[in-house]
Formats: structure tokens, C-alpha cells, sequence
């Protein structure tokens, strides 16, 4: 256990090695990186934010000010499975916030939050440009569409009944 | 690194060699399999039913058989779309497996594989794209190469005239001709507001500094919209190409292309694009030969509504917070890290070419008196053919929704249009007749909008939807300035209240006032429209908000606060499939019982309603 610890966060180091030769230490870089952070870590985490203010020499509070006003950043982790409602105008009219309100009562978590055992994560998106699929939600990146909360339920099913969790 | 004469030469050979994606009775031995990926057919298994194409002509040894990947076809509904040309077969619906039986039965037989071939909404069987209603009235040219060139190979665009507006324009224009020609043309922003774009430029130009910068505003928020991101995914160097000419124009040198991260498929194929138009020297120093260098930079978003203002678009190119600033100066005068700035639209980018090389008159005979040329439009909702759309200027909504649209399924009936997102605002039924312009969508209490078109038949509450859109702006509110800020969210607890049966008729009066107040007094575009859709739904649908300020009732089931779903008990046979299909078990009954719902449980999710083959069950 320890031993695997150690060796993510080595590999962590190399992200941010390569990262931080990859980009010049110049202020209009900030998202950019943020955006790569994000995309590395599943989320945001605030002892790489306080590198990121060394690196950029942009003051912390600027720093978490852009992190909470984007809302492609997160500032905690997400679950193992992440799934997404579209709450696009086009799914709305075919009903997707029934399939929201479904999802939120079945794992007792709202949108933007995580379950306790950190299995799923509920999301909500605008437009993930499917609208020929309309309604649709995704499951780590999967497109579900033409979903019913029949079609949900399944999913939830299989993905709370797989045994490797 | 190519010169001219290469790429002149390369336009000649593969235009012949292409001739077969645009004319159906090409001389040639030659067919193209064309699958769509555009990010909607992606979703459904394009990029597999590419492969098992590949796969399976490697297999039975066919060489004279390509298989190409293209952008969006626009009729998103009945992806993933397959096209077959020269002939010009249009198969819907594929599915991977059904590529060996296309291969064996169209290709190698020569016979139609009927059962994939199209449906048009009347169920008449279409042979080619040409026949669909959805077609006839389009016009296209924004999309003009969507869904027939490969948009990650620049051959086949500079094949079908790429690039040869940027010659013309470098070799043998002036800047002033150039605007000129804009100006002439009469062409106006696509993002919203309807700027006219050669005023801009000619702003831009004009205004004094030795560093200046070109835009491309590809931050497509709107939710339901998705025009942009189907130009970059199917035709990006037409945007680099209109960027470059831009560029020339007003004397800049570096282009950045901001575009929502939500978009990968655009962003990837854009910085190929970037990287072959870098390769064959149409992008860098001394573009053909002359003393014009040009570059361009691709920025990602990270999700926020707000940074397709071209203020707070520009703070967040310069890694901050997308806060709109105070206008003025505008960006024309003082923009990118306080440069002279030309920020454009993907899709207003998307005409350009075109304009200069057909001509503005050519462009200004299209439309109406003061709007020109098409507007591509993103149909969704309750219609039949969703998908986008690009029509002339001053085409009613009736024929964008019913001729084009096939009309509203399950045989309901319209209620309302909704343009512009969330600064637009709902069309209803009396207005469908309207030519769609800017001044008359403006007329009528909406807006042009980027182009999202959301339709709504008559389940869908207006309450609901006005709350829906004001849920957003909230959620998208800067946070900068006060009416926005507040205002915004004291509107949205009013419609709260609405819906959930706490109203009342002074609400409506406080909507309105604090309408009028945030459309005075935000500071920036995304404020100031912010109201919109409760303006408009208020105008049109006064009495559905009065019913639920008053009488406690809302006629569709989306107030669930008000909705109570019950089963008719002399209409029950119990037959027992509302049972069946309910997804929380809240129907009692058993064998030949009626059936009763159970209140508590129930959902009022309506599935019931649509199950029952008596029609014995509602609202």
C-alpha cells in the first residue's frame, strides 16, 4: 500500500516536471494548465495550485479565484464512475430532469457531489451536442442516449452490482 | 512547405479526383463510403462502423472502394448517417453491424440494401440526400463542405476551392478593398447581435497601434446549440482561411480560436488543421510568397456561459476570470491585453471566403432587406428531423419546423419556439409566419441568437421553462454586477414559487419590474438579455402563468408540486401495463383489478399516461 503510494506520487512529480517545461511561466498560461490539471487528476488539488503560484508567480487567491469560477475545474475528486445528465435546452424538453431527479434520489447525493463510498459522482452538463440522442446522459465519457429512467435504472443496477467495487 | 504552384497543382488533381463526393454522374470506377462523425453520429458508433468498413473491404480485397470520415450531414435524427457516392445513397440508422451487408449487397452486388435506406416523415423510401424534405429548402453555405470533404486532410479542402480567397485577397487585394467587399455584402455577426462585420473590421483597422490581434469566438454556450462546433468538427481551414484574410485586413499578425473544452472533437481536428495549414506554409512567416505572416493559437475554455461575451472572452484568453468589462472602449479599440482586437464568430468567419470569392453581390441577393446571406440553425426538441439546418435569411419558421423540421411527433401540437438561448425568448403558435431576420425576431420579443431553434409541443409548461432558464443564468451570473447578480436570482425564487403552487398574481407584476430593471442595468450582454425568456413567456403565455399564480394548476405534469397523475376508473380495464411500465412500482392492483396509484410513491414521470392503450389515465 505504502509502496503504491509512493510510486503515484512519482509519477505525479513527472506530470508536473513535464508540465511545467512544457509551458512558459507567463500569466495567460493559467487555464491552459489548469485545464491539463484537471484533466490529469480528475480535480484541482490545492498543494498543486500552490506550485502552479510559484511557477506563474500569480498570488494564491487569484489562482483558487479562477479555479472556482470555471466550472470545468473541481476542487475535489470524483467518483469512480462519473455520470453526467444533459440539461441542455433540447434534452430539458425531452425530459431530462426527470431522469436528473431520479438519479439524485437513487444515490441520495445532488449534482456536483460524490457518493460516501466514492463510487459515483453526479454531474450536470449543457449540450454534450447529442441532440439528435436528446435526452441523454454519460457514464465516464459513454454516451446513453434516448434515456428513459427505466434506461437509468439498469445502468445504475449494473454498475452498483459489478463486483469489483 | 508548398508554393503556389504545388498547391495550385495540388487543387487540380484532387478536385478530379473528388469529383465523385459532388456530382453524381462522375466518370469514375471509384466510390466513397462517407460516415458521418460529427460528435452526434460519434456518440452512436461512427468511428466502429468506419473501422468494420475498412476491415471488411481489406478482407474481400476491394481496392476501389474508399472510406472517408466526414463532418455533420445535419440530420442528427437519423444518425448515424452513412452516404454512398457517386450515387449518392443515403443510409440512416447504421448500426457496425450492418457494414458487412452494405459491403456484400451495395458494393459488390450493385443492389440497394432497402431496409437502411432513409424514411422521410411521410414514410416515403429516399434514394439520395437531394429527396429529403429536409434538404429542399436548405441552403448552404457556412456548412457548404460539411459532410463531403475529410476534414483532417487540408488536400481536400484546398481541393474545393480552399484557400484560393486567401490568394486572391493577398495577391491582388487592398485592405480597403477588402472591407469593401465585407461592407458590400451586407453580412452581420452570426453570435447574436447582428454587428455588421465590415464595420468591424473597418473599426479595427482603423484603429492605431503597431500590435493587433484576430479572434474567433468559439465559446458555443448556448445549451441545445451546436452550429460552431459542426463547422470546426466538418470544415475547420474554412475558419483559419477567414481568420488569415481578417488578419490582413487590419494589420494583425496572431489569431487565437477560443473554444469550450466541452468540444474535443473540434479541438482536435482544429490543431490538425493548424498543423497542416503550419506544414504547407499557408499559416506562418511570408504566406504565398508575399510579406504577410500570420499565426494562430487555440484556447481552451473551462466552462462558463458567460465568456462567449467577447469581453470576458478576451480576460479569459489572458487567464483570468471571464468578467465582461465596461463598454467602452471595445475591442476594437482596446481588447487583448489592451491591443486593437477583431473578434468574430466561427460561422460569421465560415461566409467569408465565399463572399470574396463569388462576390458580395452574390452573397447580399440572398436574404431579406437587412439581413443577408443564411443562418444556420440548430433544430432540437419536439420535432421531427432534428438536426442543423441552414437556411436564406427571411425563411419562415413554419417552414423551418414543419417543412424542414417534418413537424412535431406523436401527433401533438406546436406551442412554442425558443431562439436565441437564454437571452432569447419563445415563439408562439400566431407568430410562425414570421420571416426570420434580426429586426423581426427582435419584433417579436426574441432574438437571432447564435442559432439554437428549440421547438415545444403542447406538454411543455412555460413556467417551467422560463424557470429553467432563469436556473441557468444563475448558475452562469459573473457575479461582477448587482442586477445580474441578485436580480436575477430574486426572479428565478419567484418562479420557484410558482411552480410549486405558492404564487401569486403579484408575482407576475415583480417579474416584470424586475425584468425591466436587470435589462437596464447589467453591465453586459448576457445581463442585459437575461430576462428574456420570462418577458416573452410572460407576453405569449400570460394566462398558463396566471393559472398557476391563481388557480394553483399547471395543465402539464411538469409542475410535479400541482401534477396529480390518476387512472380513470370506468375507462381501467386492468389490463395491468401501466403497472408494468411504471419504473418505482407506485400501481396497485392485481389480475383484472383496477388499477389505483399510489400517490406517495408515484414520480409523475408520465410513463403510464403514454403506456395506456385506453387512454385512461392523466392529469
Amino acid at each position: 500500500m505504502h509502496e503504491n503510494k509512493e510510486k503515484k506520487c512519482k509519477k505525479e512529480d513527472k506530470f508536473l516536471k513535464e508540465l511545467f517545461s512544457e509551458y512558459k511561466p507567463v500569466k495567460d498560461n493559467l487555464i491552459q494548465m489548469l485545464n491539463e490539471i484537471q484533466e490529469h487528476y480528475g480535480y484541482v488539488p490545492i498543494d498543486v495550485q500552490k506550485q502552479l503560484s510559484e511557477f506563474l508567480s500569480i498570488p494564491m487567491a487569484e489562482i483558487y479565484g479562477v479555479v472556482t469560477f470555471y466550472s470545468r475545474f473541481s476542487l475535489e475528486p470524483k467518483g469512480k464512475y462519473c455520470i453526467s445528465v444533459c440539461l441542455g435546452t433540447a434534452c430539458f424538453v425531452k425530459g431530462s430532469q426527470k431522469i436528473m431527479d431520479r438519479l439524485q434520489e437513487r444515490l441520495g447525493i445532488g449534482a456536483g457531489q460524490t457518493t460516501e463510498d466514492g463510487l459515483i459522482s453526479i454531474d450536470e452538463t449543457r449540450c454534450v451536442g447529442a441532440c439528435g440522442l436528446a435526452p441523454v446522459f454519460t457514464v465516464n465519457g459513454e454516451v446513453y442516449g434516448k434515456a428513459t429512467v427505466k434506461k437509468l435504472d439498469e445502468v445504475l443496477d449494473e454498475i452498483l452490482n459489478r463486483k469489483e467495487n | 512547405m508548398k508554393t503556389l504552384q504545388e498547391i495550385h497543382k495540388i487543387r487540380e488533381e484532387k478536385r478530379k479526383e473528388l469529383d465523385l463526393r459532388v456530382n453524381t454522374k462522375a466518370d469514375t470506377r471509384e466510390k466513397h463510403i462517407l460516415v458521418c462523425h460529427g460528435t452526434g453520429c460519434t456518440s452512436s458508433k461512427s468511428p466502429q462502423i468506419l473501422e468494420n468498413f475498412r476491415k471488411i473491404l481489406k478482407e474481400k480485397n476491394i481496392t476501389n472502394v474508399r472510406v472517408i470520415k466526414t463532418g455533420c450531414f445535419g440530420l442528427c435524427a437519423k444518425g448515424p448517417i452513412v452516404i454512398i457516392r457517386p450515387e449518392d445513397t443515403f443510409y440512416a440508422l447504421v448500426t457496425p453491424e450492418d457494414c458487412e451487408e452494405i459491403i456484400e449487397k451495395h458494393i459488390i452486388k450493385g443492389e440497394k440494401v432497402e431496409r437502411l435506406l432513409c424514411k422521410d416523415i411521410d414514410g416515403k423510401i429516399v434514394n439520395s440526400l437531394d429527396e429529403l424534405n429536409f434538404y429542399k429548402k436548405q441552403k448552404r453555405i457556412a456548412l457548404k463542405n460539411c459532410g463531403v470533404i475529410n476534414p483532417e486532410e487540408i488536400d481536400e479542402y484546398i481541393a474545393f476551392d480552399g484557400y484560393r480567397a486567401l490568394e486572391r485577397v493577398l495577391k491582388e487585394m487592398s485592405q480597403e478593398e477588402v472591407i469593401d467587399v465585407i461592407k458590400k455584402s451586407g453580412l452581420r455577426g452570426r453570435g447574436g447581435a447582428g454587428f455588421p462585420t465590415g464595420k468591424k473590421w473597418e473599426l479595427t483597422k482603423a484603429s492605431e497601434g503597431e500590435q493587433k490581434y484576430v479572434v474567433c469566438n468559439a465559446d458555443e454556450g448556448d445549451p441545445g446549440a451546436f452550429m460552431d462546433r459542426s463547422i470546426l468538427e466538418g470544415d475547420p481551414h474554412s475558419v483559419l482561411e477567414a481568420m488569415e484574410i481578417a488578419g490582413y485586413t487590419i494589420g494583425a499578425n496572431k489569431g487565437y480560436i477560443y473554444v469550450r473544452a466541452e468540444y474535443p472533437i473540434a479541438v482536435k481536428r482544429l490543431q490538425i488543421a493548424i498543423d497542416e495549414a503550419r506544414d504547407y506554409g499557408i499559416l506562418g512567416e511570408n504566406i504565398f510568397g508575399t510579406d504577410f505572416s500570420f499565426d494562430i493559437e487555440i484556447r481552451l475554455g473551462a466552462g462558463a456561459f458567460v465568456c462567449g461575451e467577447e469581453t470576458a472572452l478576451l480576460e479569459s484568453i489572458e487567464g483570468k476570470r471571464g468578467q465582461p468589462r465596461v463598454k467602452p472602449p471595445y475591442p476594437a479599440q482596446s481588447g487583448l491585453w489592451g491591443k486593437p482586437t477583431l473578434i468574430n464568430n466561427v460561422e460569421t468567419y465560415a461566409n467569408i471566403a465565399q463572399i470574396i470569392l463569388k462576390g458580395p453581390e452574390w452573397f447580399s441577393s440572398i436574404g431579406t432587406e437587412t439581413s443577408k446571406g443564411t443562418k444556420v440553425f440548430a433544430l432540437g426538441g419536439n420535432v421531427n428531423n432534428i438536426g442543423l439546418v441552414e437556411v436564406p435569411m427571411g425563411t419562415t419558421l413554419r417552414e423551418i419546423v414543419y417543412d424542414i423540421g417534418g413537424g412535431i411527433p406523436n401527433g401533438r401540437d406546436f406551442k412554442a419556439a425558443q431562439t436565441g438561448g437564454p437571452s432569447g425568448g419563445c415563439i408562439p403558435k400566431e407568430h410562425l409566419y414570421t420571416p426570420i431576420d434580426y429586426e423581426s425576431l427582435k419584433e417579436i420579443g426574441s432574438m437571432m441568437g447564435s442559432g439554437g431553434l428549440i421547438v415545444m409541443d403542447d406538454t411543455k409548461c412555460m413556467v417551467c421553462l422560463a424557470k429553467f432558464y432563469l436556473e441557468f443564468t444563475v448558475s452562469e451570473s459573473c457575479g461582477k454586477c448587482t442586477p445580474c447578480r441578485i436580480g436575477t436570482k430574486r426572479m428565478l425564487e419567484i418562479l420557484e414559487k410558482l411552480c410549486n403552487g405558492e404564487g401569486e398574481e403579484l408575482d407576475l407584476y415583480k417579474l416584470e419590474k424586475l425584468a425591466a430593471n436587470i435589462q437596464k442595468s447589467s453591465i453586459c450582454g448576457l445581463g442585459q438579455s437575461a430576462p428574456n425568456p420570462v418577458v416573452s413567456t410572460l407576453k405569449y403565455f400570460r394566462e398558463e402563468f396566471r393559472q398557476h399564480a391563481i388557480q394553483k394548476e399547471c395543465k402539464t405534469l411538469e409542475c410535479k408540486a400541482m401534477a396529480k397523475i390518476t387512472i380513470n376508473e370506468e375507462k381501467c380495464k386492468g389490463c395491468g401495463l401501466c403497472q408494468k411500465h411504471c419504473p418505482v412500482n407506485a400501481i396497485d392492483g392485481t389480475g383484472r383489478d383496477k388499477r389505483i396509484i399510489n400517490q406517495e410513491k408515484c414520480i409523475k414521470c408520465g410513463t403510464c399516461i403514454a403506456s395506456c392503450p385506453f387512454h385512461a389515465i392523466g392529469n
